[in-house]
């Protein structure tokens, strides 16, 4: 989504992007940014929370006036709901998970090569 | 950066790297990264300006996708959003669920936007940008296509909401 905000602007069309994966984002660097530190997946609000997806719509738009340059970030003001372990529990790798994670990845690989056979896709 | 539970932003890249590690993968992914940045400015207040949507997520019947299952640029009417849509990508399922499509692509929140005339209008057209693997589709293909349609659509700027 980033390469795709940067090939806009580069051709005169102001983006911004509405994302809560902050690293990758700064990382691959776009014009605006507004960030919402939630977990993938709801970057625009929480659930069924009309006044919140409306300001953060809000809050993204203003940055279309907002910024003066580019790699500007603006952190939208609301936190996830109470479950202080989501963070940590994202695609974690616990050492019990190690076995599974790649018999997983075994099988995976297999199927793709078995569609790749086939001619298709997984 | 550190995994401590204060706070601060996951980080990703990392989690990913062990994830795709653990799965038995031997080379990591690389994600794109830039030292330099374009900007463009709106050409008129944001008040008179149309807003396109752009959204990561696909179509309920998948009819992005070709025969080998790769995804393409599509697009939707926000007048007639589908009741479903296809967010087959990496999101949190543990910790939310995609069913508000107004959390991943905020088409009435928008329409609230130009109610109130904070914008001058939302683009008829919302459009799907595929995540794809390969940049090198998204930089050559699927941007490009974006484009195409926003000019098509003659909007003064987009909003990219990625899942």
């Amino acid at each position: 989504m980033s390469l795709v905000a940067r090939h806009l602007e580069a051709n005169g069309i102001p983006t911004v992007v509405v994302g809560s994966a902050r690293d990758i984002v700064e990382h691959c660097a776009v014009p605006r940014f507004a960030f919402s530190d939630f977990p993938l997946g709801n970057p625009c609000g929480h659930p069924w929370n009309a006044d919140m997806q409306t300001a953060i719509a809000r809050h993204a738009v203003s940055l279309l006036g907002a910024a003066t340059a580019p790699r500007t970030t603006l952190r939208a003001p609301y936190e996830w709901k109470p479950d202080p372990g989501w963070r940590e529990r994202y695609n974690r790798v616990r050492p019990e998970d190690r076995e599974r994670l790649l018999a997983a990845g075994v099988a995976r690989r297999e199927r793709r090569k078995q569609a790749s056979h086939a001619g298709g896709n997984i | 950066m550190s995994e401590r539970e204060d706070g601060l932003p996951v980080p990703y890249m990392e989690r990913t790297r062990h994830y795709y590690r653990a799965l038995g993968y031997e080379t990591d992914y690389v994600w794109a990264h830039h030292d330099d940045v374009p900007f463009a400015r709106l050409s008129k207040p944001l008040g008179e300006s149309t807003i396109a949507l752009i959204t990561t997520a696909g179509p309920p019947d998948l009819s992005n996708r070709d025969a080998r299952n790769r995804k393409h640029v599509w697009s939707g009417e926000v007048a007639d959003p589908p009741a479903r849509f296809d967010t087959d990508v990496a999101w949190d399922r543990e910790a939310t669920h995609t069913d508000d499509r107004e959390t991943f692509l905020p088409i009435d929140a928008m329409k609230r936007l130009v109610a109130d005339g904070t914008i001058g209008a939302l683009s008829q057209r919302f459009h799907g940008a595929p995540t794809d693997y390969s940049h090198r589709k998204t930089n050559e293909e699927d941007a490009p296509e974006i484009l195409r349609r926003l000019r098509e659509d003659k909007v003064d700027a987009a909003l990219l909401t990625a899942l």
